[in-house]
């Protein structure tokens, strides 16, 4: 799995995405969003970190790099896109992913380990979980309150393209276990072909024992075996 | 062609919870101004702009509302022209 993991100016998690995919078996090279080279790969992640210091609105800045219009056009052809924390709210901006992501309820930045619940297992990006799985993985964000009109959120919930959802310990969907206030505890979504899914969580820091968590890794591996079926 | 300075107000969309006006307003609550009932907060941006005419300028400034400077999803925005552009110190 070739993947190619696209850096801004301000992203900060690029690092700890690129080991994520090495540590599952997969080729991850850095390409600087001036850089517009996508052939050739696989999968193209967006990672966290603050692009552009957050200007204007979380992500609009990055979502007019030169290199997005590729992205996007990767996506349209099917290829999968993942885009985690400011990843995701880049994705949103760029109209992969409907909805937006705004100030927490909380208006503090939240970093801390939340659970999420797997609603999708069947997706490339999560297929190596079990439905209804209940993962501990750490956020850190500011604007991670999704929001969206009334007819979008009932699309989403309709087409089930909730993949994950914040819930507590034990799994249930409560006010206390939403870390941002977002509608129905809605902690990442997928586009309506299945090929784009953004989150707020961090995966990639919950791939290593000493990390506290290997709940993130599922992620990684259900990519890596459905891009390369004959070498799994 | 001359230089017209352009007024955007980008406002949070009724409905939406809006957490830097919640904040301000248990301020101001707190701070003995028990009448107030409800605070937005939302963004005021100048734009100075080389356009034929202060419509021109309006319609220049309103697409890139669309394609920019407000976020469909959460923001409505008003676009004004609120002078000739001028240089401030």
């Amino acid at each position: 799995m070739r993947v190619a993991v696209v850096t801004f100016p301000g992203s900060n998690c690029d690092y700890d995405l690129y080991k994520a995919v090495q540590l599952v078996g997969g080729e991850p090279t850095f390409v600087w969003h001036r850089d517009r080279q996508l052939a050739g790969y696989d999968a193209v992640m967006l990672p966290g970190g603050f692009s552009y210091g957050d200007y204007l609105r979380a992500g609009a800045i990055a979502r007019m790099s030169p290199i997005m219009d590729d992205v996007v056009a990767f996506a349209h052809r099917g290829g999968p896109v993942l885009g985690i924390c400011n990843g995701f709210q880049i994705l949103c901006e760029a109209g992969l992913l409907p909805g937006a992501l705004v100030r927490n309820a909380s208006l503090r930045f939240e970093s801390k380990d939340v659970h999420i619940r797997v609603e999708r297992a069947d997706t490339l990006f999560t297929s190596d979980y079990d439905h209804g799985r209940v993962l501990r993985i750490p956020i850190a964000h500011g604007e991670g309150n999704y929001e969206a009109g009334e007819a979008t959120l009932e699309q989403l919930e309709g087409d089930g393209r909730v993949a994950f959802r914040y819930v507590s310990a034990d799994g249930e969907v409560t006010e206390a276990a939403n870390p941002n206030g977002s509608w129905h505890n809605i902690a990442g979504i997928v586009n309506d072909r299945g090929n784009v899914l953004g989150m707020m969580p961090h995966p990639e820091r919950a791939t290593e024992a000493i990390l506290g968590s290997t709940d993130g890794l599922g992620l990684f591996t259900s990519m890596l075996r459905s891009l390369a079926p004959a070498a799994a | 062609m001359s230089s017209h300075r352009i007024e955007i107000r980008v406002k949070p969309r009724p409905g939406l919870l809006n957490p830097e006006g919640k904040a301000i307003h248990h301020a101001l609550v707190s701070l003995g101004w028990t009448g107030v009932e409800d605070v937005r907060v939302g963004k005021v941006m100048y734009l100075d702009l080389d356009a034929p005419s202060p419509e021109a300028a309006v319609e220049a400034v309103e697409a890139m509302c669309r394609k920019l400077l407000a976020n469909p999803v959460t923001e409505d925005y008003e676009v004004s022209v609120v002078g000739e552009a001028e240089v401030v110190g």
